[in-house]
């Protein structure tokens, strides 16, 4: 019995990922030719695009946030990357939510 | 490498795992290790530092006319590593005293938990595996809501013995973007270990946890599920529900658990008062929590409720709290609660501080 459910959860999981990882989500920096977000290229955004996405930021900050707890002050932005990348795993938040929030929180 | 192997020559213990499991495993490793969207998280002026943060905080409890004071401090230690690993870790250090007559001294223990020492891997945005000692990711109180100075209110949930709070095994986990209106997230672990240590509790056990976020209206509803794979072998289940109202400062959480050793609900809402319009920057700073619940007992026995930390009869609690931000992450809490209970009705106080505290180990790239 408890192998059969172990292999269902495996099941769960595998089903999961893959359906995932072939549906894809939305990237966040749509504007890059390949979708990706280059680390080592300068962050060049035009004035547009940077407002557009601190307004995401706080949007998605305040949702995913706040969900949980009182909104904390800004941090520095090497301290907020931790932060996040903490909440990503505790609270789930995906990938383009937490890019988003990093940006506006280290503006 | 395997395939230059002859079947003799395979070890026993590979011989026995079913091939569904392996074919399963396989197509996990394959998935996990699929080139994301987004691999790199961060630039040089965004690489993340260690750091140590946690909680603190002191409290005086009244139960029945019975004080406890209760001090404690858990330290997190959060330690990335490269762009996709992070270890971390928290500590629960408490100590709860009590008078035993009015003329001694207060008197009690020390506890010393771990809570959770897991190393994080972000294989993809769809996946991160997680290895070691882990919170139990069944409902939202344990993982999400349980730090001093997130909760709103200082009384844990009724039904929070019902599921195990730490689990030493696998988890993997992740949140993605199912469709423009939903994100979905799930949990899926395994705990391999049985521990009755008392600073590392932990049962075998087997479950999943998955729930929808919808960002419009900013509503969360989930389930969770829990196989033990041990002793009794049961199954526990539960939903959850998070509402962050738009328009106005309401938070509401919701969770509903059963198991043999009971069921049960709880509903809280928390207020920030900043809609009102006097003493605007006190109000700011002052929220009002209330939570209503309820528990009925399972088929266990009384002794065994209270070894684990459950009440020993059908109860039902109501509780309003009184929060009030000093500063970011430092804010004085008391709450009342009555609990009705055919063991005894009672009153229930408290009074505190609790603290949070972000501590950099390194340089933060602050200008």
């Amino acid at each position: 019995m408890s192998t059969r459910i172990s292999i269902l959860i495996c099941a769960v999981a595998v089903g999961l990922v893959m359906y995932a990882s072939v549906v894809g989500v939305p990237a966040v920096h749509a504007d890059s030719p390949s979708g990706k977000k280059d680390a080592a290229a300068p962050t060049v955004l035009r004035n547009d695009d940077a407002n557009a996405m601190r307004v995401q930021g706080e949007l998605r900050f305040r949702a995913n946030c706040g969900r949980c707890h009182a909104a904390p002050r800004k941090f520095p932005p090497r301290m907020m990357a931790t932060v996040l990348r903490h909440m990503r795993v505790r609270a789930t938040i995906t990938d383009e939510d937490m890019r988003l929030v990093l940006f506006y929180m280290s503006q | 490498m395997v395939c230059l192997l002859t079947k003799t020559e395979l070890p026993v213990w590979l011989l026995r795992v079913p091939k569904r499991v392996g074919l399963l495993f396989a197509c996990f490793v394959l998935a996990c290790f699929m080139p994301g969207r987004a691999a790199a998280q961060s630039s040089n002026a965004e690489k993340p530092v260690p750091i140590l943060s946690g909680s603190a905080g002191a409290f005086s409890f009244v139960t029945a006319g019975q004080q406890t004071l209760d001090e404690q401090i858990n330290p997190v230690l959060l330690v990335p590593l490269g762009d996709r690993w992070l270890v971390e870790g928290r500590m629960e250090c408490e100590g709860a005293f009590q008078r035993p007559a009015s003329n001694e001294p207060y008197g009690g223990e020390v506890s010393k938990n771990l809570d959770y020492l897991e190393a994080d891997f972000i294989a993809n945005p769809y996946v991160t595996v997680t290895l070691g000692r882990f919170l139990t990711p069944f409902g939202i109180f344990n993982e999400r809501l349980y730090p001093i100075w997130i909760r709103s209110l200082q009384q844990d949930p009724l039904i929070l013995p019902l599921s195990a709070e730490s689990s030493d095994g696998m988890m993997l986990r992740g949140g993605f973007r199912a469709n423009a209106r939903a994100n979905l997230t799930y949990a899926v672990y395994a705990s391999a270990v049985s521990s009755g240590h008392n600073n590392l509790q932990s049962d075998r056990n087997a479950g999943t946890r998955m729930s929808l976020y919808f960002p419009g209206p900013r509503i969360e509803v989930g389930t969770s599920f829990q196989k033990l794979l041990q002793d009794t072998r049961t199954n526990a289940f539960g939903f959850h529900f998070a509402w962050l109202v738009t328009g106005l400062p309401l938070n509401m959480h919701a969770e509903y658990a059963r198991s043999i050793q009971g069921s049960g609900y709880w509903i809280d809402g928390t207020y920030r008062l900043s809609q009102l319009h006097f003493w605007r920057k006190a109000m700011r700073r002052t929220e009002i929590a209330g939570r209503a619940e309820q528990f009925f007992s399972g088929s266990i026995s009384a002794d065994d409720a209270a070894a684990l930390g459950l009440v020993p009869a059908n109860t039902r609690e109501g509780e309003v709290g009184l929060n009030y931000y000093l500063r970011d992450g430092l804010k004085v809490v008391g709450s009342y609660a009555r609990q009705f209970s055919s063991a005894g009705n009672l009153n229930l106080w408290s009074v505190g501080i609790a603290y949070r505290f972000l501590i950099p180990l390194g340089p933060t790239g602050a200008k």
